[in-house]
């Protein structure tokens, strides 16, 4: 798995609650096999209008100024709904490394972390000053750093936050989850054999 | 010490506990429907990796998969593909798989109940959030990605770090017309859809212990819509009643023995949980949701929400962005909105005591003119079956509606069941967000039986005062 240790990019804002993965990426694109490929159609309701292929105006991602976005800043509950882990997929492949928020849904918050995307819990007043000075200034970026646990602003001004110890160490290492727990085989046998599970 | 159902499950089945790691815990039985698999079946190909325990494994398709008679190959290539993918992931690494040709087919969450794969006391997942339903029974079940449906097919374990506990404690008698799923919309209106996050939800008290084993699935299928992973209810006779005879339970030990094991899982009086939430169900009428979120939610008599009323600047913005997107002014009451379309079915309500209700209110009745489609879609067929048995599909078809086939259908429209923009739907289902039944549809979740009245006026309407024929 893709590794995240620090990364620099602009933010791009999405200003609401409640934001869902049938929203993220809408069930015509769960037919596929394949786990890449959803970045075009990410968000892809909002973003496009009605004939699927002109980008919609009144979408704020779609202005030019936030184009190569690769932090998002979001609001409460982001990532509710479905368990799809076509969300994380599309997020990532559209450019995604970071997506910053007040709280996000459990299923969602996990299945980034199997794909190089780390997800970011601030306070509500933090994200809501940071959506005023994303807008008040054309290429704002932010610096992520994930071993320190901090976000430093274009003024310097530096934005902790908490992550759970060894979500850290699976995304600092890039480390593959199957890979960890087959270090333990024999525990999983001998539970099998004390379970009748043969 | 007095323990909750979640502790004595969690630690019954933890693995290991490793260093600096989440814990390993072991997961009695996994799930598996064709959209939220084939990445992760190829994933084991890649790394030349088995599945572990394919006997504790069953795939069943049922998101893609066409309601209407099942005469040929599904017409749309990209659906055939990925049911066929599953079929052929199942033959090669040994799964047991019920196709959509199969008497077992149905809703992944409506199937593992009916066949008795689903037990007290088990570790539950699937690739689907709505694995939160088999909690119902006193499983800790939850949804996972795609990465952890690897994980646990290759492993047969999963990587979890302990849930806080919430308690929901439903006292007092629920009144006639209202049901489970009113109880549950009204739980989510009062916590939120993020209420539960980071817990695990227990559901007690009189209501639930007078509650039927479908009654008991709808709430904890929805308890993944207030943001916890699983809902949780500690198996009682009810449980074991609805059990016995099911054709997949374990053969090696008498009825009498499995269900003394089953109830020894059931919470200790006196333990404690993280959080306590009561509810008065005497006062829950029935729910109508009115917005984009499931927590958008009033009741029968309310009305949809003043947007000045509302102090927070975010509630108020979504609220208003709702309201715009459901084509509804603020203060609209619920009785006067007319809705298009009518979906009953789906893993929340497509059960045969959820028919039973719905027909009861249609016996004798027509749908109104005005409605231009109204879908009766099982949840499985041995659901379509048990209802064709006892008479009511003909009820449903004598009323105007649509009988087909098991799946999950119109709830999130990925077969050719879906609403076209601007429809306004009353439908059972558990989602409303934004496009969910198809791009520009409007939805309205609520009971069977509501659904089923709205189906009759062309309206919505408090089938506590229905004319019952």
């Amino acid at each position: 798995m893709k590794a995240f240790t620090e990364h620099t990019g602009v933010v791009a804002p999405l200003e609401a609650m409640h934001v869902d993965t049938d929203q993220i990426i809408p069930k015509q694109f769960l037919k596929r096999i394949e786990r890449t490929g959803y970045g075009d159609v990410l968000f892809y309701d909002w973003r496009y209008l009605d004939d699927g292929t002109t980008p919609n105006p009144d979408f704020e991602l779609n202005r030019g100024r936030y184009k190569n976005a690769s932090i998002l800043l979001a609001q409460d509950n982001f990532g509710c709904g479905s368990s799809r882990e076509h969300a994380p997929w599309a997020l990532s492949d559209y450019g995604f490394r970071s997506i910053l928020a007040p709280s996000f849904a459990d299923i969602f918050y996990n299945n980034c972390f199997n794909n190089g995307l780390l997800p970011i819990t601030l306070p509500g007043d933090v994200v809501n000053a940071l959506f005023t000075e994303v807008r008040a200034q054309e290429g704002y970026a932010l610096t992520v750093k994930l071993a320190e646990q901090e976000i430093v602003k274009p003024d310097g001004g530096v934005i902790t936050f908490d992550i759970h110890p060894f979500l850290k160490q699976r995304l600092l290492h890039g480390w593959d989850q199957i890979g960890l727990t087959l270090q333990h085989e024999d525990k999983i046998t001998a539970y099998e054999q004390a379970h009748g599970i043969a | 010490m007095a323990k909750t159902i979640y502790q004595k499950i969690w630690d019954a089945h933890l693995v290991a506990e490793p260093e600096e790691q989440d814990a390993i815990v072991y997961i009695d039985r996994h799930y598996v429907h064709e959209v939220t698999s084939p990445q992760a079946f190829e994933g084991l190909r890649l790394s030349d990796r088995k599945v572990r325990r394919p006997e504790l494994t069953y795939a069943t398709m049922d998101h893609n998969i066409p309601t209407t008679k099942r005469t040929g190959p599904i017409a749309d290539p990209l659906s055939r593909a990925q049911v066929e993918t599953l079929a052929g992931n199942c033959a090669d690494f040994g799964i047991a798989c019920f196709d959509m040709d199969d008497q077992r087919n149905g809703i992944v969450h409506v199937v593992g109940p009916e066949l008795g794969l689903t037990l007290p006391g088990m570790t539950i997942v699937c690739g689907d959030s709505h694995t939160s339903t088999h909690g119902a029974f006193g499983a800790l079940a939850h949804g996972i990605g795609t990465s952890e449906v690897e994980h646990v097919l290759a492993t047969q374990t999963l990587l979890q770090k302990p849930s806080k506990t919430m308690e929901v404690r439903l006292n007092g008698a629920i009144q006639p017309g209202v049901t489970a799923k009113d109880i549950v919309l009204a739980i989510i209106g009062r916590i939120g859809t993020s209420g539960g996050t980071g817990y695990v939800i227990e559901y007690t008290g009189d209501a639930i212990r007078a509650m039927s084993m479908e009654a008991r699935m709808t709430i904890c299928n929805m308890t993944i819509e207030a943001g916890a992973r699983a809902g949780l209810i500690s198996p009682d006779e009810t449980t074991f009643a609805y059990l016995e005879n099911r054709p997949y339970l374990p053969q090696d030990k008498p009825f009498d023995a499995l269900k003394e094991e089953w109830r020894a899982w059931a919470s200790d009086p006196g333990c404690a949980y993280d959080t306590v939430v009561e509810i008065d169900v005497d006062a829950v009428e029935p729910q109508v949701t009115w917005g984009t979120s499931p927590e958008m939610v009033t009741g029968i008599s309310g009305q949809t929400p003043m947007l000045d009323a509302e102090a927070d600047e975010n509630k108020r913005l979504a609220y208003e962005k709702a309201l715009q997107y459901m084509g509804l002014a603020p203060g609209t009451p619920i009785t006067e909105i007319a809705v298009d379309k009518v979906f009953i079915g789906s893993c929340t309500n497509g059960r045969i005591e959820d028919l039973r209700e719905a027909a009861h209110v249609l016996k004798g009745h027509a749908i109104a003119p005005t409605i231009k489609q109204a879908l009766l879609v099982p949840g499985s067929q041995q659901v379509k079956r048990q209802a064709e048995a006892e008479g009511l599909d003909r009820i449903f078809i004598d009323a105007g509606f649509e009988w087909r086939e098991a799946g999950c259908s119109m709830c999130l429209a990925m077969n050719d069941d879906r609403l076209e923009p601007g429809d306004r739907c009353a439908a059972t289902s558990n989602r409303n967000f934004e496009g969910r039944q198809g791009k520009g549809g409007r939805t309205h979740l609520v009971s069977p039986a509501m659904a089923a009245a709205a189906a009759v006026t062309g309206r919505f309407c408090d089938v506590r005062s229905w004319d019952y024929k």
